[in-house]
């Protein structure tokens, strides 16, 4: 029975393989951009995590050569004999590939190539050729006749090998470029000086959390594959809808026969279940190749933006296509819950009379919309944390859609009156007529143009804000690192002849108002009263400090201890001052705050200024920057040059632009195709309200023309409805989510032109779905057309 | 006894439909239930097929009592000893014409090829076995629906205005046709019209009026 | 003994070759390396230093201290070689592999460090004379091995200590040839287990000065187990009298004992399998395993019959490949203190 039941039910799909097709194609699109970013991300934190443990000697203290001198294998074994935990680090570029010798018996604790946790035959990795380890498509990059050993957890364009072997590939035999330092060390260890003189230990840098740095960049491409796929999810929508709805009669047909309901309900839950994978999996292989395609320009942009390594192949990783195919299977369970729901309740002999799938409660649809948008309101106004932040998205999201095709009626019956002559009327009549069956593909444009109009406004308000901002912390026109104090004193001599300006950098860690913060200690100069802007300041905030008489802190420890403007703060047991102005600190994680370098010094006497910005005239840089490593014996990459860092930046947000604008197209061309679907569907249900119209006189080609004309106007003025929406969802993105997310609010700028252009692209999208419904209209026998009056029913 | 209705009452939100029907149905045994719209005929056919319950009073088909079964139940009484014909959209529209008539046979478990080839040949559907029910007539269809009622060799045919939707000429075929094949069969026949020219060549009648028998 | 805490074994095999016996020391076809013969004569001071051409090596220190706080104290000193294959290079190339293990015992704490080295580039090795076994900053060096100082470190200890021999070495089993299994597998195994020992403990509480006796055992192979031994128990045993017992049992299919009964002056009498008994008495949970940390070991042609008990049960040494291995007392027939370490122990 249930295979006769089956039978029938996938029937429908065989006559109706457009519908077929609507569903696998809306549901493995939505998947697929979704998919594609998930697998960007988990590709991202993936390298972070890898690069972190791989051999990132960043978290370690490095001994490397003073200018001038050098590291050889004496050194090496003097400080092991001395007793320091040292290991030795060969690299070279070879044939592109970072290539990094280790020792793998003294790699500190934690690194991926220890002995015993990661080389698993370590006689061919020491001896013979040895091997190198690298991922797969790293070693395919190496000339032939090397072992390679593939490995998925090594970072990206780096290779691994024995430093015995690193130093015969590289023609370096005794060579050694730096020492890692193991973070615990013996207690007899003798000082670094009287071992080895020439040599100098720099500390671990600060733990700089890549992840939680690029997590900004993530919840952008999240919620886009979010977006995407609840535009995706719309079109699944209408497809089961209409599914369901034409197959009514088949359902009562079986049901007058003596199949049970619940074996029909059971056996389209499988049905759709099935579906729901297939295209839960052609989405996931999409989402490859999207992100596969995109996976370069994310690279570059993470790269530049924070310094995060990111490979430029692409792991198929359960971690990402596994959740990716659930959420298609939830997305056609959710989409299809309704039409079940329908079916469950529909009486045996309820009129049988196949339907177009349309959206008829339109009632109950306002009241929902409104009820949706009031949640939202309240939830940005009262709600707290991030889980209300994203349910206010939801809210508002689905809010604004369901409320878009009342709100389209709305126009379409003001236009109707508006209009002169029959034609017109008729025309806004059988617009408003279509509208319900149109809703839904309408409502994934509206949210595809309200994503991008949200997503692109975060992208460039952020690269404003941070621009603006680098303009503001960059001031100097150089930064220079100073190893040690002696050091720091010849590069305040240098200054004073070359520089018109030494601005010392200096911090201390202390717990402020309950939160882990770094304190600054600042010197009177222009550079800061001019360029610094704040989120909130006191007047003359900077003469204040200087007078010592108040202190400025960070936005994030603004928000997070709660503090407010003209609050006394407590900076250490023995000094308190009030706070007179809030800076915006973008990409920071944790709290600061300022004070005049003389209220510093006194609070913090052990804190040494090793860091400095200097100013300088444009014309006088090439010297300075001669000086500084003459004189002051600064290496070239102790000297920072803040135009290039502006370069770099700019650069990047440029890579960032590729990325935003190509999930612009993806998503909309989604919805685009969701609307051609429903024209498809609609083209011949519509054949008994244009035969009419046919029969009075108007050619093939008019209607035809005339229906393209109605997509371009529900089109725009679905583009127009989704760009208020897409502003709040920027508003919502910069000033809920990302606070609560990161701890500080991104300015909101507006960018017509952008908007313009997306409106252009849904128009674009509209016009090229209605297309080819209008075409095959335009050439219709008119057989078909005259059938609608024969037709015997 | 193939049919007992006994004492039946049925009631809608507005207004009662059944107010106590009473008849029986011998095996073999051809009945037209007629009335005016409205008049509780249609109801009273969908309580007898188990496609609807009765507020009150039993409905007892074949030794069963309509009355004490589940949905499932009905739903087995409907599969294995009922065969209904509604006045349109009888057929399913993605199974071709040979498979719609095999298809209740086929749920009911007792599909028999050469009783399906035979029926298409008596109802004139033969030519037509690879068609899709849309590209029939309203006369073809109604005798698509016949064929896999009796394919599926009922006890009881239940038929709602077979005919209703069809013109003159076309309604008179597909009425003998059923008549002449229901008798082969010995099985019951309970045919709703208001048509009281198709009801004066049954045998038995039955008018309703008001809820009742008149 | 011994066969003993071989971890650097692990390095030079594929993981999958350590089905068999701990760390795979059970498991080994001879791929070139020398094999221990019963008629070799152990030459001195040349055989105080490596020999590359056999697979595995230690020198290796165990001392029962008192401090001058009166409290008990352990001490470790261990340096292993390892080869990859039986020669020396110069660089990085070398096959030969070094570990060191260092460590305090104290009644109530445990005090464990570990460094690897490669051979060849100087970082670590032994030269016979004048004396010196280093690895790192860790040292055994002397004029000869009479009289040495000893250091080590790790992150939260270190001692420097000063060794003087107080009689003769003692070679075991067959004037050094020691078998290990009834099928023949063997190691050159001496000792030198009369020094007296003095010097500094840092410890995380502070300096502590002092004073024991301590125990050197050099053994070198490169088939030491048979395939069936699992695991060994090895005691060193000090007597309040002036006489010592070194003795293990290598279990297995069948258990497999040796021992050595050493007199005050140093005469040395080696005894046949199954002569010396050690039989668990009670076991202690640690690192997940149950470890017996009280014996009844007895050695009835000498007239011993003692309970043997740990100093602290918690002498874990926590290294790339972990045993147990920690100061004991001694009381019975004859009272003493002594070392004992248990391998294959496994959880």
């Amino acid at each position: 029975m249930k295979r006769a039941i089956f039978a029938a039910l996938v029937s429908h799909w065989r006559r109706n393989p457009l519908q077929l097709f609507t569903l696998i194609t809306g549901l493995a699109l939505g998947t697929a951009l979704w998919a594609g970013v998930q697998a960007i991300n988990t590709e991202a934190r993936a390298s972070y995590a890898t690069a972190a443990g791989t051999m990132d000697t960043a978290r370690f203290g490095q001994i490397t050569p003073k200018s001038g001198q050098i590291l050889d294998m004496d050194d090496y074994i003097a400080l092991r004999r001395a007793g320091w935990l040292v290991s030795p680090v060969i690299e070279g570029d070879f044939t592109g590939i970072t290539l990094m010798g280790i020792d793998p018996l003294t790699a500190p604790q934690g690194t991926v190539l220890q002995i015993g946790a990661g080389v698993p035959d370590f006689a061919a990795f020491i001896l013979g050729e040895g091997q190198i380890f690298a991922r797969a498509d790293v070693l395919a990059k190496l000339p032939q006749g090397l072992k390679g050993v593939a490995r998925a957890d090594m970072a990206p364009d780096v290779a691994i090998t024995d430093i015995g072997a690193a130093q015969r590939i590289l023609g370096r035999i005794g060579q050694i470029d730096r020492l890692i330092v193991a973070a615990a060390q013996p207690i007899t260890r003798r000082p670094l000086a009287e071992v080895a003189a020439h040599l100098t230990q720099a500390q671990p840098q600060q733990a700089t959390d890549v992840a939680r740095l690029t997590d900004s960049f993530h919840l952008n491409l999240t919620a886009f594959g979010f977006l995407s796929f609840a535009v995706g999810l719309f079109i699944v929508h209408g497809a089961i809808g209409l599914a369901f709805a034409q197959r009514r009669v088949m359902v009562r047909s079986l049901r007058a026969m003596g199949a049970p309901l619940r074996a029909i309900m059971g056996l389209m839950l499988a049905e759709l279940m099935v579906l729901a994978a297939l295209a839960g999996a052609i989405g996931v292989g999409l989402g490859y190749i999207v992100a596969a395609a995109l996976l370069p320009d994310v690279a570059v942009s993470l790269r530049g933006l924070y310094g995060a390594e990111l490979g430029s192949s692409l792991a198929f990783r359960y971690q990402w296509w596994l959740p990716s195919l659930g959420i298609a299977m939830g997305g056609a369970a959710l989409a299809g819950a309704g039409a079940f729901k329908a079916l469950s309740a529909m009486p045996l002999l309820a009129s049988a009379q196949p339907q177009a799938f349309a959206l008829a409660r339109t009632n109950g649809m306002i009241f929902a919309a409104l009820t949706l948008l009031v949640i939202a309101g309240g939830l940005a106004i009262w709600g707290h944390g991030l889980v209300a932040g994203f349910a206010m998205l939801g809210a508002l999201l689905i809010g604004g859609a369901l409320a878009l095709p009342s709100a389209l009626s709305s126009v379409l019956r003001l236009f109707g009156a508006g209009a002169r002559g029959p034609l017109a009327q008729w025309f806004w009549a059988d617009t408003r007529q279509q509208l319900p069956s149109l809703s839904l593909a309408l409502m994934a444009l509206m949210l595809a143009m309200a994503a991008n109009v949200g997503v692109s406004t975060m992208v460039s308000s952020f690269r404003l804000t941070f621009v603006g901002f680098l303009d503001q912390r960059l001031a100097s026109e150089l930064y220079v690192s100073a190893m040690d104090e002696a050091q720091g004193a010849r590069i305040a001599d240098v200054a004073g002849q070359y520089a018109t300006a030494l601005l010392p950098i200096v911090s201390a860690d202390s717990v402020v108002a309950g939160q882990l913060a770094k304190i600054y200690g600042v010197i009177d100069h222009a550079t800061y009263r001019d360029n610094w802007r704040f989120l909130d300041g006191a007047p003359k905030a900077w003469e204040t400090v200087e007078r010592r008489e108040g202190a400025l802190i960070n936005e994030q420890l603004f928000r997070r201890a709660g503090l407010s403007l003209g609050d006394t703060l407590r900076i250490t047991p023995d000094l308190t001052l009030p706070i007179v102005g809030i800076y915006g600190d973008y990409g920071n994680p944790i709290g600061q705050v300022i004070v005049a370098k003389a209220v510093f010094d006194a609070a913090f006497p052990d804190a040494v200024a090793l860091r400095f910005g200097l100013r300088a005239a444009p014309e006088g840089i090439p010297a300075l920057r001669a000086a500084l490593q003459d004189r002051a014996g600064l290496e070239a990459s102790a000297i920072i040059d803040q135009a290039a860092i502006k370069a770099l930046s700019l650069q990047v947000f440029e890579r960032t632009f590729t990325v935003t604008r190509a999930l612009n197209v993806l998503t909309l061309a989604v919805a685009g195709f969701a609307m051609l679907m429903s024209l498809l569907t609609l083209a011949d249900m519509r054949l008994p309200m244009l035969a009419p119209v046919w029969a009075l006189g108007m050619a093939r080609k008019r209607l035809a023309a005339l229906d393209l004309v109605r997509a371009i106007v529900l089109a725009a003025l679905t583009g127009v409805m989704g760009l208020p929406l897409g502003l709040a969802l920027a508003w919502a993105l910069l000033a809920v989510v990302n606070v609560e997310a990161f701890g500080w609010r991104l300015p909101m700028y507006l960018f017509w032109l952008d908007y313009l252009r997306l409106g252009g692209l849904a128009l674009l999208a509209g016009t090229l779905a209605a297309a080819w419904p209008a075409w095959r209209l335009s050439g219709m026998a008119p057989a078909r057309l005259l059938g609608v009056f024969r037709h015997e029913r | 006894m193939l049919l007992h209705v006994n004492n039946v009452t049925k009631s809608y939100p507005n207004a009662p439909v059944l107010r106590g029907v009473s008849f029986d149905l011998r095996a073999g045994e051809m009945l037209a239930l007629t009335g005016e719209s409205g008049s509780g005929k249609s109801t009273l056919l969908h309580l007898i097929g188990g496609l609807d319950s009765a507020d009150n009073g039993e409905v007892v088909i074949d030794g069963v009592a309509m009355t004490g079964l589940d949905d499932g139940g009905r739903a087995k009484l409907r599969r294995d000893v009922v065969g209904v014909i509604f006045q349109q959209f009888n057929l399913i529209p993605s199974l071709d014409v040979g498979a719609n008539i095999a298809f209740h046979a086929r749920l009911a478990g007792r599909h028999d090829a050469a009783l399906c080839t035979r029926l298409a040949y008596r109802l004139g559907l033969a030519d037509h076995l690879a068609k899709y029910p849309e590209a029939l007539s309203g006369g073809q269809q109604q005798r698509v629906a016949i064929a896999r009622t009796l394919a599926a060799q009922p006890k009881l045919v239940l038929a709602d205005e077979p005919t209703g939707n069809l013109d003159e000429a076309a309604s008179d075929g597909v009425f003998a046709l059923l008549c002449e094949l229901v008798a082969e069969t010995r099985a019951g026949l309970v045919l709703v019209t208001h048509s009281q020219r198709l009801a004066a060549r049954m045998a038995r009648r039955l008018n309703l009026s008001n809820g009742l028998i008149a | 003994m011994n066969v003993r805490a071989m971890v650097l074994w692990l390095l030079m095999m594929p993981l999958g070759a350590q089905a068999q016996g701990f760390a795979g020391l059970g498991n080994i076809a001879n791929d070139g390396f020398a094999t221990p013969l019963p008629n070799t004569i152990l030459q001195f001071p040349r055989d105080h230093g490596a020999h590359p051409d056999y697979r595995i090596e230690w020198w290796y220190v165990t001392a029962n201290l008192q401090g001058q706080d009166r409290a008990q104290y352990g001490l470790q000193w261990t340096l292993f070689r390892s080869a990859l294959a039986p020669y020396e290079a110069s660089g990085w190339q070398s096959p030969q592999l070094w570990m060191g293990h260092a460590a305090i015992t104290t009644p109530s704490a445990q005090y464990v460090a570990e460094r690897l080295a490669r051979g060849g580039i100087g970082q670590a090795g032994v030269t016979p004379a004048p004396f010196v076994a280093w690895i790192d900053d860790w040292v055994m060096a002397g004029p000869d091995l009479n009289t040495l100082r000893l250091t080590a470190a790790g992150t939260d200890f270190s001692y420097d200590m000063a060794l003087t021999a107080q009689g003769p070495l003692v070679l075991h089993g067959q004037a050094g040839y020691s078998v290990k299994s009834a099928s023949g597998q063997a190691s050159h195994y001496y000792s030198q287990p009369f020094y007296d020992i003095t010097g500094t403990l840092r410890l995380p509480s502070g300096d502590v000065a002092v004073a024991g006796k301590a125990w050197l055992d050099r053994e070198w192979s490169s088939q030491p187990l048979a395939p069936d031994q699992t695991g060994w128990d090895w005691f060193s045993l000090s007597f309040d009298s002036g006489a010592k017992l070194m003795g293990f049992v290598l279990r297995g299919g069948s258990d497999y004992t040796s021992a050595t009964w050493i007199e005050p002056d140093g005469a040395a009498t080696p005894l046949p399998n199954g002569a010396f008994k050690a039989q668990s008495l009670e076991t202690h949970p640690l690192a997940g395993r149950e470890l017996p940390i009280k014996w009844r070991v007895q050695l009835p042609s000498k007239g011993v019959d003692v309970t043997v008990s740990a100093l602290n049960n918690n002498a874990w040494m926590a290294t790339s490949m972990p045993y147990w291995e920690g100061p004991v007392t001694v009381q019975g027939s004859h009272n003493g203190v002594g070392y004992l370490e248990m391998t294959g122990y496994d959880n």
